[in-house]
């Protein structure tokens, strides 16, 4: 298909240019604020008016990986000089460090659980969207809406019967439970996702691997695999922000060992007071993998764009 | 290198029958080329040989055996497509090493190197072996099209109208080097074309199709000087066979109904009177295009051509082809 396209004025270019500048600027606003109150001190951080300059400082780092008890002047007076800059910091609040805050952990569970359940939607949407795109499957059409239907519905709508069907199976709060769950609803998008992408990658060039000496699975892995990459990541991307986010089942299905960050960082709300440095900077650092990996894929995404204008 | 035979192949998609009862047998070592019009079957007939189609009944044998029941990858054959189908996240000499890499070649390293270097020089893209498919021209995407199935020795060449895609000088030499790599070899190739110079300079045997059904098959020489049917004869020679209906000139006293006149079957000065409307000087050869009682001819002027645009002249058929009402040929008077 061709087009042609008139060179936009220098006003026009410059109006849209301001617009989506504009537009950045708006929507980096809450994430510029979360990361700057992530450097402040508690005080400045509830201060009014608001501070937009204020004395960086890492005090809400130090709160979000420690746990605190407040000591007497007395004791802390006995105490021997601090022996670490967090130490310091917290001792200037007339507390100690009482020990690792369950951060870390928490953290770990949400790239085990994200990563993994990311990766495995993705490994089982690209055979189905394959075999669906390629071979002729009995009733393709209603099991694509099958598949489909299941996001329908918002997913903690059959919370309850999920809740009590993992009690049963002994999946609760374990990391392959969550897995398994963002998988089953993860995968729903990346077929139909991914389908799209494969259907628009010509046949020709597996019947060309297949009369080169290949299989079918080499065919698929060899040709189609590298072609698909661009809906791969894109896809990858989807299901990774879902997986990331996911807050409700979260809550319901996890309290211990598999605890996703999202359900603990409200936590830390509890633990001395209004705590908003500390959740800031673990809201900050949760975005971090998230925004580390789109980086990473942002040049498939772009490629995604402008997929399906090859000659044919 | 093996011969190639069909039997009784059938294969329809949904309602459309594609290939009929379909029987030819490629000879080991010759250079067959499938005619006819889009939609008569040629590429499904290449595709059922290949294993990517699986025939409906009938048979397919390579050297002897039948391959039914064979993936494409265990009958050995190569097959050049017509759509360019390079793999495009590989680079041109990757593309050429594809197929000796397969699990079913396993080709040694240094081998593979040779023979992606030898074909490369055959087709002219030496030069491009490191840029990635998608950065050539549509003629170097070809070339390396037919330099991936001429990397291999298989047991048929498949060929589906490998040259359309190319400029004419590119297509001429290619032809030539074609023609010379499969004598060399001995290769055993099934090429699919529109082509007639094609057909007619490379092929030791043409089938020609229509509708689904191979209706002839014989060397180029047979299809074009003893064609059984209007439809054969329309398919080989240019300018076109003539097609006029017999009674146009008196004396014909058999049961034709048309008959089918070759530019060069015209001879002059004696017969029907005709209207010159336009005379074609080609260089090698002049064409006239003359009115016959208002149907239309083109027939091959004489050396030094003598006639006029706007002259009437009188010609007569020499050695016409005779085809009764459904067009089958009837042997004609002479």
């Amino acid at each position: 298909m061709s087009y042609s396209v008139t060179e936009p004025s220098p006003r026009q270019k410059w109006l849209a240019g301001t617009l989506v500048i504009l537009y950045a600027v708006i929507t980096m606003i809450p994430l510029l604020w979360i990361m700057m109150t992530g450097f402040k001190t508690p005080p400045d951080s509830i201060s009014y008016p608001p501070k937009v300059f204020f004395e960086p400082s890492v005090e809400g780092y130090v709160n979000l990986f420690t746990t605190r008890t407040r000591v007497s002047p007395e004791q802390l007076e006995s105490l021997p000089p601090p022996e670490n800059f967090a130490e310091e910091i917290v001792r200037n609040r007339d507390m100690v460090i009482a020990g690792p805050s369950k951060f870390a952990g928490r953290f770990l569970n949400s790239v085990i659980i994200g990563f993994g359940s990311t990766f495995l939607s993705i490994f089982l949407g690209t055979l189905a969207a394959y075999a669906f795109s390629r071979f002729r499957i009995p009733l393709a059409d209603d099991l694509l809406f099958f598949i489909l239907s299941t996001r329908m519905m918002p997913p903690i709508a059959v919370a309850i019967p999920i809740f009590l069907m993992y009690r049963k199976l002994g999946l609760s709060d374990t990391h392959l439970g969550m897995i398994l769950l963002y998988t089953a609803v993860n995968i729903s998008l990346a077929v139909w996702l991914l389908k799209g992408f494969i259907d628009e990658i010509p046949r020709e060039y597996e019947e060309a691997a297949l009369i080169d000496g290949y299989t079918r699975f080499q065919a698929f892995y060899k040709v189609v695999l590298p072609q698909a990459a661009t809906g791969i990541a894109s896809t990858a991307i989807f299901c990774l922000i879902f997986a990331w986010n996911e807050y409700a089942f979260a809550v319901l299905l996890t309290s211990g060992t598999a605890q996703t960050a999202p359900p603990f960082i409200p936590t830390i709300i509890g633990v001395g007071g209004l705590d908003w440095p500390a959740i800031a900077a673990g809201a900050t650092l949760f975005l971090l993998p998230v925004m580390i990996f789109t980086v990473m894929l942002r040049k498939h995404l772009l490629r995604g764009i402008t997929f399906g204008a090859v000659r044919k | 290198m093996a011969e190639v035979s069909l039997s009784k192949l059938c294969k329809s998609f949904g309602r459309e029958q594609a290939v009929i009862d379909m029987d030819m047998t490629i000879a080991n070592g010759s250079f067959v080329v499938l005619l006819g019009p889009t939609g008569a079957g040629k590429t499904t007939t290449l595709r059922l040989i290949s294993g990517l189609e699986k025939a409906d009944s009938g048979s397919v044998s390579i050297d002897g055996q039948s391959v039914d029941n064979e993936t494409p990858a265990q009958r050995d054959v190569a097959m050049v497509f017509q759509q360019y189908s390079l793999y495009p996240h590989m680079s041109v000499r990757n593309n050429l090493a594809f197929p000796l890499r397969s699990p079913i070649l396993k080709t040694p390293k240094a081998e593979i190197e040779r023979k992606v270097h030898e074909v490369a020089e055959i087709l002219q893209i030496t030069a491009k072996l490191d840029n990635r498919a998608t950065e050539l021209s549509g003629g170097e995407m070809q070339r390396v099209s037919i330099g991936r199935a001429l990397v291999r020795d298989p047991a048929i060449y498949l060929m589906d109208e490998p040259l359309s895609s190319l400029d004419a000088r590119l297509r001429a030499d290619l032809r030539i080097e074609l023609k010379r790599i499969q004598s060399d070899l001995g290769s055993t190739l099934l090429y699919v074309t529109h082509d007639q110079i094609e057909a007619m300079t490379m092929a030791t045997h043409v089938g020609v199709m229509q509708d689904g059904r191979l209706i002839q098959f014989g060397t180029p020489r047979e299809i074009y000087e003893n064609p059984n049917s209007i439809y054969v004869a329309g398919r080989l020679g240019l300018p076109r066979i003539n097609i006029l209906p017999a009674d146009l000139f008196p004396g014909t006293a058999n049961k034709a109904v048309n008959l089918g006149l070759r530019p060069e079957h015209i001879s002059y000065g004696d017969g029907v009177e005709a209207s010159v409307k336009r005379v074609e000087h080609l260089g090698d050869q002049t064409r006239l295009h003359l009115d016959l009682k208002g149907h239309a001819i083109t027939a091959l002027s004489p050396p030094g051509n003598p006639y006029q645009a706007g002259s009437t002249i009188k010609i007569q058929p020499q050695n016409p082809l005779c085809f009764d009402q459904s067009g089958s040929r009837i042997s004609g008077r002479t």
